[in-house]
């Protein structure tokens, strides 16, 4: 199948139209010695040979697996009114709404978005997405970068280690200077922060909570990192601020996250949501799409997109950033998501989570050589210590139906029966109790 | 219903659509999560907590229905309307796709499972379907192999660009420069810097084409690569694309191919034979993604044999025993530059196009888009001015010149276009054309579409010609009039505000 209209009489009178006798004539610029030395794709098939095919392969996918395992991406519950709404072709077919006048659902939808992400942050302005919270981690310290002139960053090791690995991959033929302060007793060492930070600092990077789950409360350092005239960036999980401190009461300039889990599913790590939000001083060091709001000749308020001399497609190697596509519809998705929750429905979605993980603390603390670390306070997840070699574990609880965690040693050294635990408001407290009984049962 | 339903309430005067915060009210729910089952445990202490609650609307689960509903209803969309929106392959996406995606099996995965010990087993699927989408990328562009890490087009540019750093690096070179043509798209310059590059810009010539005389007076062993769109964005295939690519390789610089014009080449010419070094797609142009009102895209990158050791981890290996799995063992790797495998949303849907059209039907493709464009631009040349006469591939560029000359701007033809129902096409790009209108109609469009839409093109010539204010007060048949945005720049109002 594809999806092709032209009837051979149409092509008839198209190349006549053209003045041409064959849709080959057309192709006359390709030099012959350039056309492929091989094109060995296979045959077309039908809707339902594809469908089919396709379905198999998704049955070799497991899903009965009871899932503990975040580490930055999480299984939150999906209500169906975000699907119906986000899968109206008027929003999913559509384009950038370079034409207001013909995108103006999209405009207002943006917009709206970008003050549901302000509110969520505490911070002032938006911007239209971006594609990751890592990307949007790498524009936020870029962003600062520009701001303060300087070039060397300050990264808590708290930081997703994915996040991190992606700063330098993009760093690598920039001259910036990195040091990574230690996490100590599962939160950011002021002591090796104050001893780093100095007038050469363009930025200092957090994330809350950290990649170990710990909360922290950053404004002490926030103050600090201000006195040097860096600023400070915080990378957060945007269901954790249905409870937390945001970024904005906390003094931060810069906030972005993975967007995930505002309505998104996992699907196998994309498409995501990467978000934005910052002071409003810092707007037009800002990348990517934003949309502003104004009014048209008769005075009526619309929507455009707007600041886009930052933009590559005018500034070209002078713009802010060198994204074009973005992720509006992941961004509609959120924005669906807050909007059906509405005030009490996202501080529940915080609370379960946070009870939940609370009780699994409580439960699996009392198994035999597993430690619950609660050197500091934690939101939805956690790191324990196990008696054995995390990896092992894991192992043998899929085995038993559970991705019980993701294992720290992957990422960090010395940190092999370390196990990172995630309690999401999908986790049924029978599915705890059952977490805790198979891992005594593994151990 | 009018979707600018209540518009004057708020204050008396016209407001057009309310916003969803203005549509709050205290204590109404839309979602609960009921109650927990978890109850009793000790709340986190104070000074972790937020002090101020997020002013989110609170509305009935039917409220939130009717806002998106009728927002939906005011964006023209490919489903909706012809969308010739030049360079951005707004052809029909099939729906069949979009019901794979939401297949349990791919939707619920954590992308983390087969990085857990054992759980490589429990994730075969998506990752066959990575597998086997590599190689067929690798086929349709003649490339070695593929990364499909790359969430967007832009960001496949920044990925490649960086490769071909890694490579030069590798080689004990630091080459300073890329050049690109004026005609390239923003986000090629706009990748060079980022990746720390400085770029050289080659003028096009009055045959549409790089000016070969300048382009061999830049090129030079501090250059690192070159980066062209082919066809470029005029919609013009260079025949001297070869010479171009063997001159950069004969100084030591790569050859970067921006793939977002690959529909009009699909089984006529691959990049990897011509010669290119490093390729992206768009997943979400060629291969019929849905474009989403501005993302999510995929922007997978193809390299050439020299570039494949330094490809982004994890890649994607199918083992002696036929299961697949990531590896992570390649040390002049770039490293990590999505968090994952890529957009797999994106890409499965990519996958099930080209098993849909298989060999016959990519080459169809490419062949109708073309045709479709002559077709537009042979009908219109009449009317409008043709900087560059000759056959087109995907996409013509007229230019408004001619109307401007009585104040008919390609602005102006644009919103006259969205009254009668049609997306307009690109204006203003390439920035070379002055008064640029760039029509890719795609292949999914039928001869009638087209000549509805040409038709009205015809006519807005001869309304510029004899009343141009008619075409200049455009659009009058649409929800608002045009926009002051002067005012949204100046006066920035990014966000509400209670």
């Amino acid at each position: 199948m594809n999806y092709i209209p032209h009837t051979p009489e149409d092509i008839k009178q198209m190349l006549s139209t053209i003045g041409v006798k064959s849709i080959d004539e057309l192709f006359k610029d390709i030099p012959v010695t350039l056309r492929p030395k091989s094109f060995n794709l296979p045959a077309s098939k039908s809707e339902f040979q594809v469908t089919q095919t396709l379905r198999k392969l998704a049955a070799k996918n497991a899903t009965g697996l009871v899932n503990f395992v975040g580490a930055g991406f999480y299984d939150h519950f999906i209500p169906a009114a975000v699907d119906a709404l986000t899968s109206r072709s008027e929003f999913y077919t559509a384009y950038t709404p370079y034409q207001p006048e013909c995108s103006l659902g999209w405009l207002q939808a943006i917009y709206e978005y970008q003050s549901i992400i302000c509110e969520l942050t505490g911070l002032d302005v938006s911007n239209a997405s971006l594609y990751d919270g890592g990307t949007a981690l790498f524009e936020a310290m870029m962003m600062a970068v520009r701001h303060t002139g300087r070039n060397k960053i300050i990264l808590d090791s708290g930081v997703n280690l994915i996040y991190r690995t992606m700063l330098y991959t993009y760093t690598s033929n920039l001259s910036i200077e990195f040091v990574e302060i230690p996490v100590v007793h599962g939160q950011s060492c002021r002591e090796e922060l104050f001893k780093f930070l100095d007038d050469k600092t363009a930025a200092v990077i957090f994330q809350n909570p950290n990649f170990f789950g710990a909360v922290d409360d950053h404004s002490d350092m926030v103050e600090r990192v201000h006195k040097f005239g860096a600023l400070a960036i915080a990378s957060v999980y945007p269901v954790s601020l249905g409870m937390l401190k945001t970024p904005g009461e906390m003094g931060f300039d810069i906030a972005t996250g993975e967007g995930q889990s505002l309505g998104i599913p996992l699907s196998f790590g994309g498409p995501y949501l990467g978000f934005m939000a910052a002071r409003s001083q810092l707007v037009r060091q800002m990348p990517g799409r934003i949309v502003g709001a104004t009014v048209d000749s008769d005075g009526k308020r619309g929507f455009v997109l707007t600041l886009q001399t930052r933009e590559q497609h005018i500034r070209r190697e002078k713009a802010t950033s060198n994204i074009c596509s973005n992720e509006a519809l992941c961004a509609l998705r959120a924005a669906v998501f807050m909007s059906l929750l509405g005030r009490e429905g996202f501080k529940e979605l915080a609370e379960h989570n946070y009870q939940k993980a609370e009780f699994a603390k409580e439960i699996l603390s009392r198994i035999n050589g597993v430690q619950v670390k609660r050197s500091s306070p934690t939101f939805n997840e956690f790191t324990v210590f196990l008696p054995r070699h995390a990896d092992e574990v894991v192992h043998r609880m899929i085995d038993k139906g559970f991705a019980c965690g993701f294992p720290l040693g992957r990422f960090y050294k010395g940190m092999d029966n370390y196990l990172l635990i995630a309690v999401t408001e999908k986790r049924t407290k029978e599915e705890i109790r059952r977490l805790a009984d198979s891992l005594e049962a593994v151990l | 219903m009018n979707p600018f339903d209540g518009s004057s309430r708020a204050t008396g005067k016209s407001r057009g659509m309310k916003l969803i915060f203005e549509k709050h009210r205290d204590g109404r729910r839309g979602f609960s999560y009921g109650l927990s089952d978890v109850s009793g445990t000790k709340p986190l202490a104070g000074k972790y907590c937020r002090a101020t609650e997020a002013r989110l609307p609170c509305l009935s689960e039917l409220d939130v229905v009717r806002h998106y509903t009728n927002l939906s209803r005011l964006n023209f969309s490919v489903d909706t309307n012809f969308y010739p929106l030049g360079s951005c392959t707004m052809k029909y996406n099939p729906k069949f796709t979009e019901r794979i995606a939401a297949f349990e099996g791919f939707l619920q995965l954590h992308p983390l499972l087969p990085q857990l010990s054992g759980g490589g087993m429990l994730a075969q699927g998506s990752l066959e379907v990575l597998y086997e989408s590599e190689k067929l990328l690798a086929e349709i562009t003649g490339m070695s192999a593929f990364t499909l890490q790359p969430l967007a087009g832009a960001h496949g540019e920044l990925t490649g660009v960086m490769l071909i750093a890694a490579y030069h690096k590798d080689q004990g070179l630091r080459r300073k420069y890329i050049i690109v043509p004026d005609s390239s798209h923003g986000t090629n310059p706009s990748s060079a810097a980022i990746a720390g590059y400085k770029v050289k810009v080659i003028p096009t010539g009055a045959d549409g084409y790089m000016d070969l005389e300048q382009y061999k007076k830049q090129l030079n062993n501090e250059v690192a690569a070159v980066m062209l769109t082919c066809p470029n964005t005029l919609g013009i295939f260079n025949p001297k694309i070869k010479e171009i690519t063997d001159l950069a390789h004969n100084v030591g610089a790569l050859m970067y191919y921006d793939g977002a014009n690959l529909n009009a080449i699909m089984g006529k010419c691959r990049p990897g034979d011509i010669g290119f070094d490093v390729v992206h797609l768009n997943l979400h142009k060629t291969f019929a993604t849905p474009h989403g009102g501005g993302g999510p895209g995929a922007g997978p990158v193809g390299v050439s044999k020299k570039l494949v050791e330094f490809l982004p981890i994890s890649r994607i290996i199918r083992r002696a025993d036929a299961t697949f799995a990531l590896d992570y063992n390649h040390p002049k790797s770039i490293g990590y530059i999505a968090p994952f495998y890529g957009n797999f949303g994106v890409i499965l849907k990519a996958y099930a196009y080209i098993l849909a059209l298989g060999k016959e039907g990519l080459i169809k493709v490419a062949e109708i888009a073309v045709l479709n464009a002559n077709y537009c631009q042979a009908r219109l040349k009449e009317y409008y001015d043709l900087p560059f006469d000759k056959t087109c591939m995907h996409e013509c560029v007229f230019s408004a010149s001619r109307q401007a000359k009585n104040g008919v701007h390609a602005l102006d033809i644009a919103k006259y276009l969205i009254d009668q129902g049609y997306h307009p096409p690109t204006i203003y790009f390439p920035l070379i054309v002055k008064e640029a209108l760039m029509i890719e109609p795609t292949e999914t469009e039928s001869k009638e579409s087209l000549d509805d839409f040409i038709d009205t093109m015809i006519k807005i010539a001869e309304l510029a010609k004899n009343n141009p204010s008619v075409v200049t007060q455009a659009p009058l048949n649409m929800p608002i009039k045009r926009l002051d945005e002067v005012r949204a720049a100046r006066q920035p109002d990014l966000r509400w505000k209670p």
